[in-house]
């Protein structure tokens, strides 16, 4: 610590160094010792700086001097935390998050880990080691009075091994087209995770950019984006999905391209709600005095746009998206399910669930539709919990 | 109030002419020769009857015409209610809507009432012991009701309880045989029971999540803190000073719920074999069924701007506090 220190500094433990008794000198480690930052746990850190706010006040009031008098450093007594620091702290603070996160990279370690170290089984590869079965039926001859029975077995061997049970060679075993379920699990997700982030990220540009031209400009460019959201808002998402989906099978498009039409019409129909975020809070923050400053800087609209109002609202968007990503992993889903989303050969968790369309699979196999659901559920749940934890550490009200 | 209600009127037509435009570029996106191909498939071998219907088809929708003629044409059509001929049903499309809308509607109506009487009292105890066991339980149950895929969720409850344990019917309205009676009525129940409970655990999530994030947002207002200083017993405070106006956003979310309740849901009417109107429309849509589609997702749009305009409206009546220009 420096030596020449002003008589008005305080310790760590909040009291002004004048008030200190003599006597407490000797007990007490050196003063300058205890002037050191000291090294607290991380949950201790808040409380200390609001402790030394209280004192600052309360050393003004005692000595009726200003404290910030320019020659200590604020750092050197300060511990300084940066603000997203402190919201990763409350975010790992509550244990619903903590798990929501092992959720979310559970899946995804899975997804895209999981076919590079099990490569047993392809994604669209069709076991054709079928299961030998037997039947034995009895045929009674007559034959001159007396009566002969023989018993015809036929052996047969399917082609493909559909529906198998879980074994040590097909971890949740095949389904209906003789494909390991295992495997397709991981591609499927690979699949219905992929989608949904690009589509999430998508929308969360297009509605940055229009809810940004909206908020900022407001007037009658205001007024048409708002209305052009207000009619994707109304319009019915899922069946206007599914008429997409069946104008895509009459333009006649590819299978692996059909994915990515998806994104994009995903995002096409679903930025309404982003931009509306933006501009309401662009609304709010365009009064601020810093803009005022930028325009006095003389900065282009863009820029002031996109480098001063937008980064003000990333806490915002931050948590709309990962709540949105779960709503969109369901959207994507209930499409494939469907059999309008990733379409057939390849796999998706939605349309592997659709396989309950046999009342055989429903009833007997539920090795087959049960674990992408299950799947579905923790990515959803995982991305919900992430952003329930994300709103309330970004949220200062909800501060506990 | 009366240039309000105008003012939004005018803003809702705006919003079904957007629609209108959206869907009918959609369909003016598939090619005819797909359409036409598609409707010999389903039936229409006849070729005769396959002239007749394509000739009804571009006579309703224009869209054999330029798009701004045949839009304006369809448009002119819809505002006459006469939406075609739905070819897999052999109906006109607003005669197919009518009849099966009820069905769609009582299924969602009485889902609603189990799910308001379960949500509201869940949602009020989390917000009034907050942070406590009670609310972390209401929390988690509203994270999972919200996570769960539509279409899992049913086929769960459908395999096991109905296809493995037998104790409700796989698929279906009513057992056939009953045709009035205690016995038909029984009947219907016993077949409810399932889609009802995949409604109403799907949706309990968030009404459970909006009572308790009002209740809490009443329970730091001012005047809560002012009845409890005057002595108020604590349950005079939650359920007559506090529940009640929690009731006033419920109540305004209620009336922009209620047309949608006649949009049915594809998804549980198609897996429990329901015969409303999101089976209708998910058959009519994988058959490329184009009146019908483009008749339903008009239906649709029209619901939820009624149901927008209801919410504000009930808004101002709800809560007199409220002055709109």
């Amino acid at each position: 610590m420096d030596e020449k220190k002003h008589p008005n500094e305080m310790n760590a433990e909040g009291e002004p160094f004048v008030k200190a008794p003599v006597a407490d000198t000797v007990t007490n480690p050196p003063v300058t010792k205890e002037l050191e930052v000291p090294k607290e746990t991380e949950a201790e850190e808040v409380r200390e700086e609001k402790k030394f706010e209280d004192r600052d006040v309360f050393a003004n009031v005692e000595s009726g001097e200003p404290l910030d008098d320019g020659e200590t450093p604020l750092d050197k007594n300060v511990k300084l935390m940066s603000p997203a620091r402190m919201v990763l702290r409350r975010f790992f603070r509550s244990k619903l998050s903590i798990i929501g996160l092992v959720m979310v990279v559970g899946i995804i370690v899975f997804c895209w880990f999981g076919p590079v170290v099990y490569q047993r089984w392809g994604e669209i590869q069709v076991d054709y080691e079928g299961e030998l079965d037997t039947s034995v039926r009895p045929i009674t001859v007559e034959d001159d009075g007396d009566t002969y029975t023989f018993y015809r077995a036929i052996e047969s061997r399917s082609l493909t091994l559909k529906k198998s049970a879980p074994s040590p060679s097909h971890l949740l075993g095949t389904d209906e087209q003789g494909t390991d379920v295992f495997v397709r699990l991981m591609y499927g997700g690979q699949r219905s995770l992929l989608i949904s982030f690009i589509a999430v990220f998508a929308i969360a540009i297009v509605g940055i950019i229009f809810g940004g031209i909206a908020g900022y400009f407001g007037g009658w460019v205001d007024n048409l984006i708002m209305r052009i959201c207000d009619i994707l808002m109304c319009l019915p998402g899922l069946p206007i999905l599914l008429i997409i989906g069946t104008m895509l099978d009459g333009l006649g498009i590819s299978s692996s391209s059909r994915m990515y039409y998806l994104m994009i019409f995903l995002t096409i129909f679903s930025w309404g709600g982003t931009a509306r975020l933006v501009r309401g809070q662009l609304l709010f923050l365009r009064e601020q005095e810093y803009m005022v400053a930028a325009e006095a800087m003389g900065f282009s609209v863009g820029r002031k746009i996109f480098m001063h109002l937008v980064p003000n609202v990333m806490p915002q968007l931050i948590v709309s998206m990962s709540l949105s990503l779960g709503s969109m992993i369901l959207y994507e889903a209930s499409l494939s399910y469907l059999g309008m989303g990733v379409p057939p050969p390849y796999a998706s968790w939605g349309g592997m669930v659709n396989a309950t369309n046999d009342p055989n699979v429903l009833r007997d196999h539920f090795h087959i539709w049960g674990p992408p659901g299950i799947c579905i559920i923790i990515a959803v749940l995982g991305f919900n919990f992430v952003g329930d934890g994300l709103r309330d550490a970004l949220d200062p009200k909800m501060r506990r | 109030m009366l240039k309000y209600i105008l003012k939004r009127l005018g803003l809702s037509i705006i919003i079904l002419l957007g629609v209108s435009i959206i869907v009918y570029t959609l369909v003016r996106c598939m090619p005819f020769d797909y359409v036409e191909q598609e409707i010999a498939k389903r039936g229409g071998q006849n070729k005769a009857i396959l002239q007749e219907t394509m000739e009804a088809l571009y006579k309703t929708t224009g869209l054999k015409d330029p798009i701004i003629v045949g839009y304006g044409k369809w448009l002119w059509n819809l505002c006459r209610l006469d939406l075609g001929k739905s070819y897999t049903s052999g109906d006109d499309v607003i005669n197919v809507i009518a009849d099966h809308m009820g069905t769609s509607f009582a299924i969602a109506f009485f889902a609603m009432i189990f799910e308001y009487l379960i949500a509201i009292p869940l949602g009020v105890t989390a917000a009034t012991h907050q942070y406590s066991i009670r609310d972390y339980v209401v929390t988690i149950l509203v994270v999972i009701g919200l996570s769960l895929p539509s279409f899992f969720f049913a086929r769960l409850l459908q395999g096991l309880f109905a296809a493995n344990l037998g104790w409700f019917p796989v698929q279906g309205m009513v057992t056939t045989g009953y045709e009035t009676g205690f016995e038909w009525l029984g009947s219907i129940l016993w077949h409810m029971v399932l889609p009802m409970v995949s409604i109403i655990v799907l949706g309990i999530g968030g009404t459970m999540r909006y009572t308790r994030t009002n209740m809490l947002e009443v329970l730091n207002s001012d005047y809560i803190r002012t009845a409890r200083a005057k002595g108020l017993g604590e349950g005079k405070v939650i359920y007559k000073h506090a529940f009640r106006n929690t009731m006033i956003p419920i109540v305004t979310m209620l009336a922009g719920v209620l047309p949608g309740l006649f949009s049915g849901s594809m998804i549980t009417e198609e897996i429990f074999g329901i015969d409303g109107i999101g089976r209708i429309a998910l058959r009519a849509t994988t058959n490329v069924d184009v009146p019908f589609i483009m008749g339903y997702n008009m239906f649709l749009a029209f619901l939820s701007v009624i149901g927008v305009l209801l919410s504000d409206l009930m808004y101002m009546v709800v809560d007199p506090r409220v002055k709109l220009a």
